[in-house]
C-alpha cells in the first residue's frame, strides 16, 4: 500500500485489489476490503449512470424512435397507425413548402453566419489590444446574449415594421423607399438574420479573443520587424493561428443556425412564416406539420431529413475548413 | 496585438457597444410611451412615463407572474440538477478508473453533436404517455443532465484535482462518495458556478420545447411573450414593455455575474 502515491489514479483499483484479487481465492479477504473493492469497481458507474440513463431516455431513444414514427401513419391525437414505409418521406419531398423551408433556412443561415463570423473576428482583433477597462468592454459586447430570442424577435419585429418601423422611417428620412420587411422574402431573411447576428456576434468575438490571446506575441514582433502592418499581421498571423477555433465556431453556428425557430416564428403574429411562408424555416415547418396539421409521421420524416442535412453541412464545413487550412498551412 | 490602441479602436468599439444596447433601449423607449409614439415620424429619444401602465396591461393580458415563477422554478431546478449530475459524472470521467471509461467518453463527445431538438416528437409522445404534457415536469426532467455539462466538468476537473489528493482520501478511508463530496465538489466550485449560469440562461431563453408542451394557461416567460403578440392588432407599447420586463431578470443576473460569464466563454473556447 505504500507504493500507492506513486501510482497513477487510473490504477487505483489494481492497487487495492492486489492483496486479494491478484490470485484465485480472493474471497478470503476481510469484508471491509471487499467492500472497498466493490466501491472502487462499481461507484464510478453509479456516478456516470444518471447521464447515460437520461441520455438514453431523451437523446438516443427519441432519435431512433423518430425513425420508427416516420415510417408510420401517426396522428398527434390518434397515435400510431399503419406501417407506411417511406410514404411520409415521399410526401415531404413532394411538398413544395418543404423545399421552400429548406431554401429559407439556408438563406437565413448564410445571411446570419457569414457577417457574424467576420464582424466577430474584427471585434476580437480590436479587443486584443491593451485596452483600458478591458473587462468592461468584454462585458458590454455580451449584453445582447442575455436577451432571449423571443424578446429579440419582438423588438426587431417592431424595428423592422413595414409601416411605422424605425428602419423604414430612417430610410424615408434620407429619401429612400421603405422596404417591405414582412413581405419580400429576401428582406425578411435579412431582418431575421440581423436578430441572430445581433445576439451572437459579441459571444463569438469573446471565443475568438480567447484564441487570439494564445497567439505567441513574438510572432507579431518579428512580423513587425519584417515591415508587416497591423492588418497584414492580422490576416497572415492571427487568422491562421486561430483556425481550429474558427472551425469550431463555424460548426457550432451551423448546428444552431439550421435549427432557427424562435426568431422567424415571432417575426409576425401568425407564426407560420409569412403570408406565403416566405420566411418559414425547416424547424417551423416541422412544428406546423406536427402541431398544426397534427401529422407526427410526416413531422418525424422532416426531423430525420433535418438531422441528415445538419450532419452533411457540418461535415462539409469541416472538409472545406480543413482544405483551405491545408493550402494555407503549406504556404506558411 | 500588443500595442496601445488608438482613437480608432476605441471609436469602433464604442460604436459596437452602442449598437449592442440600442435595441434594448428602443424596447424600453417604446414600452414607456403611449401607443401612438410609433406613428410619429421622429421618435423621442427619452423614455416616457407610461412604462408601469404598459407593463400592468401586459401583466393583465397574460399570466405574466405565473410565467416568471415557472421560468424561475424550471431554470433553477434544471441548472442545479445539471451541475450536480455533471460534476458527479465529470469527476468519474476525469479521475476514476473503470472499465469502458474511454469508449464511454468518446460516446459522450459524439452526443454533443446530436441536436436534441430533433427528438422532440418521440419526447412529446413519451411526455404524453407519462401525463406530463402541460406540466413543468415536461421541461425539467429532460433537461436534468447534459452531455455538454458532463464534458465541461470533466475538462475542468482533470487539471483541478491532483491525483495525490484522491489517493490521500482513499488512504484515510474515504469511500468514493465521500471523496467526491470532500475533494471534488470544493475543487469544482468555480466551473460549477459557470455551468450553472449558462444552463440557467439557456433554459430561461428556450422557446421551442416549452411552446410544444405548455398550454397558454401555464406558460414560461418566453411563451407569455409569444401570447402578448398574438392577435391581428399588435399594441407595441404593451408588447415591448413585456419584452423589457422579461429581460430584466437575466439583465440583473448579468450585472451580478458578467465577469464569470465572460471568463466562462473564454475558458470554454480554449478547452473546447
Amino acid at each position: 500500500m505504500s507504493t500507492k502515491t506513486e501510482q497513477p489514479v487510473g490504477d487505483a483499483s489494481v492497487t487495492v485489489a492486489s492483496p486479494t484479487g491478484g490470485r484465485p481465492g480472493g474471497g478470503r479477504a476481510p469484508w471491509r476490503q471487499r467492500l472497498a473493492l466493490l466501491d472502487v469497481k462499481v461507484t464510478p458507474y453509479v456516478f456516470v449512470s444518471p447521464f447515460f440513463l437520461l441520455f438514453l431516455l431523451v437523446g438516443m431513444f427519441p432519435l431512433a424512435y423518430t425513425a420508427w414514427v416516420s415510417v408510420h401513419d401517426w396522428g398527434l391525437l390518434s397515435g400510431q397507425g399503419d406501417f407506411s414505409g417511406l410514404e411520409n418521406y415521399r410526401r415531404v419531398l413532394e411538398d413544395r413548402y418543404f423545399w421552400n423551408a429548406l431554401r429559407n433556412t439556408f438563406s437565413i443561415f448564410v445571411l446570419s453566419s457569414v457577417p457574424q463570423v467576420l464582424i466577430a473576428l474584427v471585434l476580437a482583433g480590436l479587443l486584443d489590444t491593451q485596452l483600458r477597462g478591458r473587462t468592461l468592454w468584454r462585458m458590454s459586447i455580451l449584453i445582447p446574449f442575455v436577451v432571449a430570442p423571443a424578446a429579440v424577435a419582438l423588438i426587431f419585429g417592431n424595428v423592422f415594421g413595414d409601416r411605422y418601423g424605425l428602419v423604414n422611417e430612417a430610410l424615408q428620412g434620407i429619401g429612400l423607399d421603405p422596404i417591405r420587411w414582412h413581405v419580400d422574402a429576401l428582406a425578411s431573411h435579412v431582418a431575421i438574420a440581423s436578430m441572430v447576428n445581433w445576439r451572437w456576434t459579441g459571444y463569438n468575438a469573446l471565443i475568438f479573443l480567447a484564441a487570439m490571446q494564445a497567439v505567441p506575441r513574438d510572432l507579431y514582433e518579428s512580423a513587425a520587424l519584417d515591415g508587416a502592418g497591423r492588418v497584414r499581421q492580422f490576416l497572415s498571423i492571427t487568422i491562421p493561428t486561430i483556425r481550429p477555433t474558427l472551425i469550431f465556431v463555424v460548426i457550432t453556428s451551423t448546428i444552431g443556425g439550421l435549427q432557427i425557430f424562435a426568431e422567424p416564428r415571432l417575426f409576425d403574429t401568425q407564426g407560420l412564416g409569412g403570408s406565403d411562408r416566405q420566411y418559414q424555416t425547416l424547424t417551423m415547418y416541422l412544428w406546423e406539420l406536427g402541431w398544426r396539421v397534427r401529422d407526427l409521421g410526416m413531422a418525424s420524416a422532416v426531423a430525420w431529413l433535418l438531422f441528415l442535412i445538419i450532419v452533411l453541412f457540418a461535415g462539409f464545413n469541416l472538409w472545406v475548413s480543413r482544405r483551405t487550412g491545408a493550402l494555407r498551412g503549406g504556404a506558411r | 496585438m500588443n500595442r496601445r490602441p488608438g482613437f480608432l479602436v476605441y471609436g469602433l468599439l464604442t460604436a459596437f457597444v452602442l449598437g449592442s444596447c440600442a435595441p434594448l433601449y428602443w424596447s424600453f423607449l417604446v414600452g414607456s410611451h403611449s401607443r401612438d409614439v410609433l406613428t410619429k415620424r421622429v421618435p423621442p429619444l427619452l423614455p416616457g412615463g407610461h412604462f408601469w401602465d404598459n407593463a400592468q396591461r401586459a401583466f393583465d393580458a397574460v399570466p405574466f407572474w405565473k410565467a416568471l415563477g415557472n421560468s424561475l422554478i424550471v431554470s433553477g431546478t434544471v441548472a442545479t440538477s445539471v451541475v450536480f449530475f455533471s460534476t458527479l459524472a465529470g469527476f468519474a470521467f476525469a479521475k476514476l478508473a473503470f472499465r469502458g471509461r474511454t469508449p464511454l467518453l468518446v460516446f459522450l463527445v459524439a452526443t454533443l453533436a446530436v441536436p436534441t431538438q430533433l427528438g422532440v416528437i418521440p419526447l412529446f409522445i413519451v411526455m404524453a404517455k407519462l401525463g406530463w404534457v402541460g406540466s413543468l415536469w415536461a421541461l425539467i426532467v429532460p433537461g436534468m443532465v447534459t452531455a455538454f455539462g458532463v464534458f465541461f466538468m470533466r475538462q475542468y476537473l482533470v487539471d483541478a484535482i491532483p491525483d495525490e489528493l484522491i489517493d490521500a482520501a482513499r488512504v484515510d478511508g474515504c469511500n468514493l462518495f465521500r471523496t467526491f463530496w470532500n475533494v471534488a465538489v470544493p475543487a469544482a466550485r468555480p466551473a460549477a458556478g459557470i455551468l450553472w449560469l449558462f444552463t440557467f440562461m439557456a433554459t430561461w431563453t428556450d422557446f421551442f420545447w416549452p411552446l410544444i408542451v405548455l398550454p397558454a394557461s401555464n406558460p414560461t416567460v418566453q411563451i407569455a411573450l409569444q401570447q402578448l403578440q398574438s392577435g391581428y392588432y399588435v399594441d407595441y407599447s404593451l408588447v415591448l414593455a413585456g419584452a423589457t420586463v422579461a429581460t430584466v431578470p437575466l439583465l440583473v443576473l448579468f450585472v451580478l455575474t458578467g465577469r464569470q460569464l465572460v471568463a466562462g466563454i473564454m475558458q470554454g473556447a480554449v478547452k473546447g
